[in-house]
């Protein structure tokens, strides 16, 4: 049935030829092309029309002499025209003033919206900029519980937030979003989905709704939990599934073990000095990670005299983040996980714990658990998402065993929302569904958001099963694997464009506020699920508030709450209340969950995680997310096998691990190995991850993606990574025991921003133990401790460098020159990075890309090493690449030298210094020689090879922060300190009686996003600043001081606190 | 002036083997040899065989200029950290070629080295072709080359904004400039003699006039003579200088950034006798042929080619002591830096057989000049000079890319590897100076006529009786 049929009326309205439709015209074409008109290439119905009509409309000009004349004139100006707007980017728009100006809105002026980001690791409070109702960069809220620190004073709260929240901008830009209403890939309005859906359901009501299935994300919505239950309940029939394919089950069923009762455990990192993490990485993923790393790195920041710091014990599987940050670090394989647990819980007496362990690290264990009992009240006991339930349940049972239970850690109800309020374990919810799909029970299936037919488990061949559904719905962003497989795909709302709520990690729930209409007409899930109720086309406006003002806290004058909770960014007092819950006395002797796994055959273990890019696959088509460099191993643009060298010698049969690689010119080639797990396999490159246990294979989820846009798909011949979801199965979700892999003599492209993990014994990265700190500062005398007091207050040495027993290098004094320094009088600004607080989350790189305008130059071009951006995290090991002592991770922007290498070999001045020190990038003097670059002992400047900025696609153009120059080819670029935000806070001072600008007021993006407040900013001549503080401590000092570039960029040393009981074993 | 009765340096025997111009020739027969190339000789098949494929190699570089400029850098291998590569190492490359030119024409001159006659007017030629092949570099290896091509140079402009004189980028432009322009007026002043003899003979009026013009109205007149002589004298102390000075301040780019490997107090001295030895190789390598093919043994005699060997062994020997001052520098300086880049170049570092080749082809392989049975071999001349091209490109080779790619953060090492847009530019640049060459041989005087006239033993006899 044509929609011409169904709606004669709206055929007929005529619609006016709109920007917005040539413009989304353009961002669907991968090339050039060519159109006859902009009518054409917006496709109105008149120009099909025309095409079709046998007799065009001026047809009757033919007969009129006069008229005749006329229309060759007006056909050939026309035609004429067409070509005329080729030449130029973009066709004419006129620009209107507003009539009647938005409230607060200053053009030019940036306005901060609340909002948050919903996620199934909870939801991330935000707040957006938005310039001229653009919204343009994304930042943590302060006031939310998630990002930022509302139990401190209003004016001491700062925030910090992830890559996927900052990163969510590009996404809602993103060209390859879907746009239209498709059925069969036929383009139809929306009139014609409710129609057929509503034919649909009056047939499904009589049978109360059975053969009706919805299938969502993890719901963490309490307005969209509430029309879910008003649609069950109008349909008692109909069922309500929820599938993640990176979701807690473990942790679930691992509390349903101890307590008999699923519950949401929260950690209090800020109040725990002792903390054993089995196989989990709490710092850098999953639910409550910003929160986590923040108390946990407050917890441990040696300043300001302070020189107490908590210590960490991580034992796990794959190296992580968290792992990185440990003071001693045990790497085992997965099926001896839950051993070791067993193990320690016996040691720490927890009843009915019986343990078989693994001779060898008793006496670790033996003195772990000393450790955390001296700190009995105050220290955590945390098991990662992806560890079995035993492993929670004995965390459980640790942690009350330590008296941890309501000081360290507190108990709530479950946060998700399921139907019935009955939690289910998500697997078997999906597995009920593939069995009523398979058993034909299913007519109508509606998907709103996930992507199953990419990330289910592999036994549950969804694919398949869903097409013996008779008619499938997806919600969805993209049109992707699942939307292939479904007749009707609408395109969904962003959630920077609709009304919505969500609820953090601790249950706080916030109001989703749009920042933007919807800019390919979206609709919200809200929005898409009234299609099931009795009001079909309510907004999500109505429906959110209608909700809300139901809800009791909201009583009274519910528009000022509203405003308040709008503004605010969270609605009060709604986090999840404390509960109290006992570990069961026989939990022990349940028979296990889960853990069943028959081993079949091979001897490789594997270890599944979600990509610390793309997370579950869902960010592929996002640029900035797959150039984000990898924490731990810089690849971008792919995921790898990840083995141990050990593992890698004897897959490949060769001496040494650095022969497996092979170079094709400089391209990194790395081998391909086969992973068969029950019959199925895959292809994967294996890249050596030091601290990787041996003969376990980590294998990323997310990526091998096939409908997703040009960004995340790449091509048949080099495709975007591969699928590891093929190789996981329902009863195995995050190791898989047994999987086989052969070497296939094939190679593979692996690109990466960082080669080479050695620090050479260089002075990078100072590292020293707490008791070699607290020894350094109690002997402060000493002239080997502290040598030179440079001009930023001490330039403290550090102790003991990264580099085996390596002089440490002296900053030259400052007047061991003959010219007098610059004096700078006004502001003087600078920087300093606490290497203890980086836990290497990678926020700050794409909160820089985000701010600045920074490009993403794709796989290739990173593969030559033309990557742009402008801050970097260095990641270097230490020790032994088998077992590797530490992980050390230096973010690295401009260091804004005094004594700039860069400034004196330009030849034409376009790098200089301003009377602030900062030094400066003048893109319109840049010619490019690139020798600032080669003379730049830090390589942080970044050049414009070719032409790296998208300057046709109308979309990002929306996105990009109008106070930063967007920079074309030929010129060099680098970090400025986010000189823009600097010029902010002077002029606002300025209009302030020309007062100075406070510490704290100018926040540079990467400090903004960092979780952890790695990085401080601000005037180095207030000697009451943060940055001055931090310069004066004696852990300060300049990277490669010795070449006398006076870095305003500061370091302080990477502390670690080992147990000296553990030391050197 | 000019004798030839030196003792042979081997030999210690009052007879000269190797005289600077074969016995037998008169002033008419000089005259009419050197001046019958342009002239009156059917340009032979091969000149057309050379000039069609060196054009066509030029059309290459054209191409890649402009798709270079169209598309940008990117085409080309360079990278954050080696941002400067095939570009930067043709600039030095050719630049130092170059010098061997004005080496010859302005030092010998002043020096009174008689021999030089007969190449100095080729020499020169070649200086010329090699800078404008180096001088594409420095314009097109920039980013935005539609605007380096002004703003480095100190124009007066209503924006105030001058070129930074810190910069040893900029101290390049006005070197290379001032040596791109002596260089061509001290070769045309040479030429105008010749040109009127040219005029002179040229049968046809196309060629009359032109080379009519360019004799600027030369009647060879005592008073033309005079100021002649007197211009190039001055021209030649003028360019003197400019031979030390370039290349100095080329290695300046260098020696004035902080990255181990470049910044070396031995590097200007080094540079220079790098040149030199380049230079000469590549007269050599373009003198050998020349002479074969165009019957100038008797100008172009034994004696020069055997002078331009021992200038080689000489320079080389410079050269190898500077390698070894670099090494022993970064031992000596006790900077880990220093000392990581050495152990990088020489074996630890992936492009170590850059810097093996490199000691094979300017070290090694050039000590077989030692031996005066091979230095008097044309075709060991000529593979030798070949070889000592190539080292001294994979020199400039050693000390930009593999500097570069790895310094001070080994976060920030990577690998470089040239694409075929940096070889069709290498190429077409070379491709360029061979067209431009052949042009030269065809219309001009390769030798100067009435400097070889001087060096006559008629010439010479005279003169001897008016002294007396």
């Amino acid at each position: 049935m044509h929609i011409k049929d169904t709606l004669p009326e709206l055929y007929k309205i005529r619609r006016p030829l709109k920007t917005e439709d040539v413009r989304a015209r353009l961002a669907e074409k991968q090339g050039k092309e060519y159109w006859r008109s902009l009518d054409e290439l917006a496709a109105t119905e008149e120009f099909e029309e025309y095409l079709h009509r046998e007799f065009p409309r001026q047809a009757g000009e033919w007969d009129d002499p006069v008229g005749r004349r006329r229309f060759l004139k007006i056909m050939g100006a026309s035609l004429a025209l067409a070509g005329l707007s080729g030449c130029v980017y973009q066709p004419p728009e006129s620009i209107v003033p507003y009539v009647r100006q938005p409230e607060e809105e200053v053009p030019g002026k940036a306005l901060y919206f609340a909002t948050a980001m919903p996620h199934p690791k909870g939801a991330t409070g935000l707040l957006v900029r938005s310039n001229e109702g653009r919204p343009t960069h994304i930042e943590g809220n302060p006031d939310h519980p998630g990002s930022g620190t509302p139990e401190r004073a209003p004016d001491q709260r700062v925030a910090g937030t992830d890559i996927f929240s900052i990163a969510s901008l590009l996404t809602l830009y993103d060209p390859d979003r879907s746009e239209t209403i498709s059925y069969r890939g036929e383009i139809r309005p929306y009139t014609s989905f409710l129609a057929d859906a509503r034919t649909a359901l009056d047939g499904l009501k009589a049978k109360q709704g059975a053969g009706l299935h919805f299938l969502t994300e993890t719901i963490t919505s309490p307005s969209i939990a509430a029309l879910m239950k008003q649609i069950l309940t109008a349909l008692p029939q109909a069922r309500w599934h929820q599938y993640e394919a990176v979701g807690n089950n473990a942790a679930t069923a691992g509390a349903r073990l101890a307590f008999g009762q699923p519950v949401n455990t929260v950690y209090h990192f800020d109040r725990a000095d002792r903390v054993l993490a089995l196989d989990s990485d709490f710092l850098a993923a999953g639910p409550g990670d910003l929160r986590h790393a923040r108390d946990f790195i407050d917890r441990r920041r040696v300043v300001a005299g302070k020189t107490e710091m908590n210590r960490l014990y991580v034992v796990e599987t794959t190296p992580t983040n968290t792992g990185a940050k440990a003071d001693h670090r045990l790497s085992i394989r997965p099926s001896e996980l839950e051993g070791f647990a067993r193990a320690l819980a016996v040691v720490l007496g927890v009843q009915g714990a019986a343990a078989t362990l693994t001779a060898g690290r008793t006496d670790k264990i033996d003195a772990i658990a000393k450790d955390l009992q001296a700190a009995r009240g105050k220290s955590i006991v945390i098991a990662g998402d992806y560890a079995p339930p035993a492993v929670h349940a004995l965390a459980h049972a640790m942690n009350a065993a330590l008296g941890n239970v309501g000081q360290t850690v507190t108990y709530t109800d479950p946060l998700q929302f399921y139907p019935n309020d009955q939690p289910v374990e998500q697997i078997e919810d999906l597995r009920a569904l593939v069995g009523d799909m398979d058993a034909g029970r299913v007519e109508m299936l509606v998907i709103v958001g996930g992507n199953p037919a990419y990330d289910a488990p592999a036994d549950f061949q969804f694919r398949e099963r869903m097409q013996k559904v008779n008619m499938r719905v997806r919600l969805g962003l993209y049109f992707d694997e699942t939307s292939e497989w479904c007749q009707w795909h609408i395109p969904e709302a962003h959630y920077l464009e609709a009304w919505g709520d969500t609820r953090a990690a601790d249950g706080t729930v916030s109001i989703i506020q749009p920042l933007i209409a919807p800019l390919y007409k979206g609709r919200s899930a809200l929005e898409f699920l009234s299609a099931f109720t009795d009001t079909p086309e309510k907004s999500g406006y109505d429906s959110l508030r209608d909700f809300w003002r139901a809800q009791p806290g909201m009583g009274g004058d519910f528009e000022h709450l509203w405003r308040r909770a709008v503004h605010d960014g969270v609605v009060p007092n709604t986090a999840a209340k404390e509960k109290t819950v006992a570990v069961n006395a026989n939990w022990a002797n349940q028979p296990a969950v889960a853990n069943a796994q028959a081993a079949s055959g091979g001897q490789y273990e594997i270890v599944f995680r979600p990509d610390p890019s793309v997370y579950d696959g869902r960010y592929a088509n996002n640029g900035w997310l797959q150039e984000l460099p990898k924490p731990l191993t810089k690849l971008c643009w792919d995921n790898a096998a990840l083995v141990s060298p050990a593992t890698a010698r004897r897959l490949f049969n060769v001496g040494s691990e650095e022969a497996i690689a092979t170079y094709k010119g400089i391209e990194y080639m790395a081998p391909v190995v086969n992973i068969t797990f029950r019959g199925q396999t895959v292809r994967a490159p294996v890249f050596i991850q030091p601290g990787q246990p041996d003969d376990v294979v980590t294998l990323h989820l997310g990526y091998g993606r096939t409908r997703v846009g040009r960004v995340g798909a790449g091509t048949a011949q080099q495709p975007v990574g591969f699928n590891a979801y093929q190789l996981r199965f329902a009863d195995a979700p995050w190791t898989a025991t047994g999987a086989d892999v052969k070497a296939t003599g094939e190679t593979w492209q692996l690109v990466g921003t960082q080669l080479h993990f050695d620090m050479e014994g260089r002075d990078i990265v100072r590292s020293e133990t707490l008791d070699d700190y607290r020894r350094g500062q109690s002997d402060a005398t000493s002239e080997t401790v502290r040598e030179g007091a440079g001009e930023n207050g001490g330039h403290g040495v550090g102790r003991e460098g990264a580099g085996v027993g390596k002089e440490i290098h002296k900053e030259p004094a400052p007047d061991d020159t003959l010219y007098t320094g610059f004096a700078y009088n006004g502001y003087k600004w600078g920087m300093a990075i606490d290497t203890t607080a980086c836990v290497g989350c990678n926020s700050c790189i794409i909160a820089c890309q985000s701010e600045n305008n920074i490009p993403v130059v794709g796989k290739e071009q990173v593969a030559r090493r033309r990557e742009m951006h402008w801050l970097r995290v260095d990641a270097y090991f230490k020790g032994l690449a088998e077992n590797p002592d530490g992980v050390y991770f230096m973010p690295v922007p401009c260091m804004h030298c005094e004594n700039a290498p860069c400034e004196p070999v330009c030849p034409v001045n376009a790098t200089v210094h301003d009377a602030e020190g900062t030094n400066n990038m003048v893109y319109n003097r840049c010619v490019g020689t690139r020798y600032c670059s080669n003379n730049c002992p830090y390589k942080v400047r970044r050049f414009n090879f070719l032409l790296y900025q998208d300057w046709n696609t109308p979309s990002l153009k929306l996105m990009r922060n109008p106070e930063v120059s967007v920079r074309s080819r030929g010129v060099m670029e680098k970090c400025t300190y986010c000189i823009q935000r600097i010029q902010n806070a002077k002029i606002d001072s300025e209009k302030e009686n020309g007062r100075q600008v406070r510490d704290g007021e100018i926040v540079t993006a990467c400090e903004a996003a960092c979780p952890t407040n790695a990085i401080v900013f601000g005037n180095l001549n207030d000697p009451k600043s943060r940055v001055s503080q931090w310069q004066r401590e004696p852990r300060n000092y300049s990277l490669l001081a010795e070449l006398n570039t006076r870095p305003r960029t500061t370091y302080l040393s990477a502390l670690r606190n080992p147990n000296p009981e553990l030391q050197g074993t | 002036m000019a004798t030839i009765d030196h003792p042979d340096d081997e030999s210690g025997v009052h007879v000269t083997p190797f005289p600077v111009i074969e016995p037998g020739h008169t002033f008419d027969s000089v005259t009419d040899k050197i001046s019958a190339l342009t002239l009156q000789r059917k340009t032979p098949i091969a000149w057309f065989i050379g000039f069609f494929l060196s054009f066509m190699l030029a059309n290459v570089l054209m191409l890649s200029l402009t798709y270079l400029v169209l598309t940008g850098i990117g085409i080309w291998g360079n990278n954050i950290p080696v941002g400067w590569a095939f570009d930067i190492i043709n600039f030095v490359w050719w630049i130092g070629i170059g010098h061997a030119g004005t080496l010859i024409s302005a030092i010998l001159l002043l020096l009174r080295q008689s021999w030089r006659t007969s190449i100095n007017r080729f020499a020169e030629a070649m200086t010329l072709f090699a800078v404008s092949c180096a001088g594409i570099y420095p314009i097109f290896h920039t980013g935005r080359p539609w605007l380096a091509i002004y703003w480095l140079f100190p124009y007066p402009n209503t924006m105030n904004i001058w070129p930074n004189f810190r910069s040893p980028l900029m101290w390049d432009v006005f070197a290379v400039s001032t040596y791109a322009s002596v260089s061509a007026l001290f070769w045309f002043v040479g030429l105008i003699p010749d040109f009127a003899t040219l005029r002179d003979r040229a049968k046809s009026k196309p060629f009359q006039i032109v080379y009519g013009i360019l004799s600027l109205g030369w009647r060879g007149s005592a008073r033309h003579w005079a100021r002649y002589e007197k211009l190039y004298l001055l021209l030649a102390a003028l360019a003197t200088p400019l031979v030390l000075s370039v290349h100095t301040i080329v290695s300046f780019d260098f020696a004035v950034g902080l990255v181990p490997g470049w910044h070396a107090t031995i590097f200007p001295p080094y540079f220079v006798a790098g040149a030199i030895y380049a230079g000469f190789a590549m007269v050599l390598t373009l003198t050998i042929p020349l002479r074969k093919f165009y019957g100038l043994e008797d100008f172009i005699t034994m004696r020069h080619l055997r002078n331009a060997a021992k200038i080689m062994l000489a320079t080389g020997l410079i050269v190898a002591y500077g390698y070894m001052m670099e090494a022993f520098t970064a031992w000596y300086s006790a900077s880990e830096y220093e000392g990581f880049m050495m152990k990088n170049r020489i074996w630890a570092g992936p492009y170590w057989w850059a810097y093996w080749l490199l000691i094979l082809c300017n070290v090694l392989i050039p000590q077989i000049l030692w031996i005066k049975r091979m230095r008097h071999n044309t075709t060991v001349l000529f593979l030798v000079s070949l070889v000592v091209g190539a080292g001294m490109w994979l020199e400039r080779f050693v000390i930009i890319v593999t500097s570069l790619h790895r310094d001070f953060l080994p976060s920030s090492w990577a690998m470089y590897r040239p694409t075929i847009f940096d070889f069709s530019t290498f190429f077409g640049t070379m491709g360029l100076f061979v067209m431009l060459l052949l042009l030269f041989i065809r219309f001009l005087p390769v030798i100067s006529i009435f400097e070889m006239r001087t060096i006559l033993p008629q010439a010479v006899v005279k003169e001897e009786e008016e002294a007396a």
